[in-house]
């Protein structure tokens, strides 16, 4: 180290000033005694920009303590550019252990997924959070969507996903499909598949969700009822996929459609990339793997 | 010992540590209402108010946050000079403006509806209680479901609050507003969140 890096500041543990931290910790204990519901928080500048995850880096710079093990997921992959560098700022301010191992991790920060590997008690699901408010597309106001909230009125929700019916035929929407928590709030899950929805329900994991740019943090406890919105002729339905993953042969994972050649060539393989490889260590071969072998 | 040194001494070891790992405590027994967690790091505080009550007013509190002390605690000039140092919480001036309660002698203290309750709109903006218990596993066993239990937990906290089932169900009823209580004793701490039942209370 040269004396330029020397000079450099020393940060608080895991960046954040401790008055910061309590109050971010305050909001996250209000946040899981009522399940779903926004809690406002004073967010504050990160050294990396709103729509980074800065929402979720406050979350887990306020949870991680020196014995946790870190795991940093963009889309399901350890190795893309949002997940490498937060994972070396928490490396970097909170000289924390990280893997890539989603049974290893004790806290996993994750951007639009959630692991393929069921989480078990005791571990800590952050989500980065762009939108909190489910209602925001449908009434901009923030005094009208909080009143809606207050007084649980949710049928314009319903009226958009019925809009989708009858205009496509099914329900249309993919990722950020509403949820309805301990049936009280309508939460947005983040913009994570609806494939991932069915996970969020009676998870062992206890899930916490930050909103950097629009200051909220909401949670959902270990054990508590996530329902997807629905209607009984529509029932709520996840993705499937004729392809089974290119390189593990997994048939129930999320699959990432990857555009191989100029030529209509394509390849399906799965998003958690821990899965994935933990897949093929164990011996499993998609039909790119077993072309290749022969 | 003076009174000024009193006041001054007996704070975390580890500031940012400790205050990390009672954070974590409380965060999961909030999220699993009924659970007993302990190992968690402890203050020195002045008699009455008991080690693990100070670790969290330490861990949670500031100037950002009033709090109300119960007349056991309130009387004891020894516990507000300590809190106001190792805290710089203002105490306020009624119970509804208290967004933290401490109380050493729960079984007497006034009833829950006294305290902030937050509003349909900002739930959120409502007292968190912390009642310093003899033990968490010896009075009535109290058997809780809701978020944060598989299918249900057992508790046993004494002593509590009068007709606290009572009270408790009409927390609960004002959902999504009400308090939520943090139980300590030697044994460790527990929560109960507003949104937890007490689904029965064992004769």
């Amino acid at each position: 180290m040269n004396a330029h890096t020397d000079n450099i500041a020393q940060y608080n543990f895991a960046y954040l000033d401790e008055q910061t931290k309590r109050m971010i910790r305050r909001a996250i204990l209000k946040a899981i005694a009522i399940p779903g519901y926004q809690v406002p928080f004073a967010s504050r500048e990160m050294p990396m920009p709103y729509g980074w995850g800065t929402g979720g880096v406050q979350v887990t710079a306020s949870v991680i303590g020196s014995d946790d093990v870190l795991k940093v997921i963009d889309q399901g992959a350890d190795d893309t550019t949002n997940a490498v560098s937060i994972r070396a700022f928490f490396q970097k301010v909170a000289n924390v252990a990280v893997t890539t191992h989603t049974s290893d991790a004790t806290i996993i920060q994750t951007r639009h997924r959630i692991p393929e590997e069921p989480l078990k008690p005791g571990q800590v699901l952050v989500y980065q959070v762009p939108i909190p408010e489910p209602l925001r597309f449908l009434e901009p106001r923030e005094t009208e969507t909080r009143k809606m909230h207050a007084l649980e009125e949710y049928g314009l929700m319903h009226v958009k996903l019925y809009e989708d019916i009858a205009q496509h035929g099914h329900i249309a929407t993919t990722f950020a499909y509403p949820v309805k928590v301990e049936g009280r709030y309508v939460m947005d899950p983040s913009p994570t598949p609806k494939f991932d929805n069915p996970k969020m329900h009676m998870s062992k994991a206890l899930q916490l969700f930050g909103a950097g740019r629009e200051k909220r943090i909401y949670a959902v406890p270990p054990y508590t009822s996530v329902k997807s919105l629905d209607f009984e002729d529509h029932p709520f339905e996840i993705e499937s996929w004729e392809h089974c993953c290119g390189l593990c042969g997994s048939t129930k994972s999320y699959l990432d459609e990857i555009v191989t050649d100029d030529a209509g060539g394509r390849l399906f393989v799965c998003s958690d990339t821990d899965y994935c490889n933990t897949r093929q260590e164990q011996g499993f071969q998609g039909p790119l793997n077993s072309e290749a072998a022969e | 010992m003076t009174l000024d040194s009193i006041a001054i001494e007996g704070g975390f070891q580890n500031p940012v540590f400790d205050a990390q790992t009672i954070f974590r405590a409380v965060m999961k027994a909030m999220a699993e209402p009924g659970t007993v967690h302990q190992g968690i790091a402890l203050a020195s505080p002045p008699a009455p108010m008991t080690p693990e009550a100070a670790a969290i007013a330490m861990a949670l509190c500031d100037r950002d946050t009033p709090i109300w002390l119960d007349p056991a605690l309130a009387d004891d000039e020894a516990v507000r000079a300590w809190l106001a140092f190792h805290t710089g919480a203002p105490l306020a001036n009624t119970p509804a403006d208290a967004h933290f309660v401490f109380s050493a002698d729960p079984e007497h203290l006034i009833g829950l509806e006294n305290f902030s309750q937050g509003s349909q709109e900002y739930p959120d903006r409502s007292a968190t209680l912390v009642l310093q218990v003899h033990d968490l596993s010896g009075g009535e066993e109290l058997v809780l479901e809701g978020p944060g239990i598989e299918s249900e937990a057992r508790f046993a906290p004494h002593p509590l609050p009068r007709h606290f089932t009572r009270q408790w169900a009409q927390n609960h009823a004002r959902f999504p507003r009400g308090i939520d209580l943090i139980l300590v004793s030697r044994e460790g701490l527990a929560a109960l969140p507003r949104s937890t039942r007490i689904i029965s209370q064992e004769a």
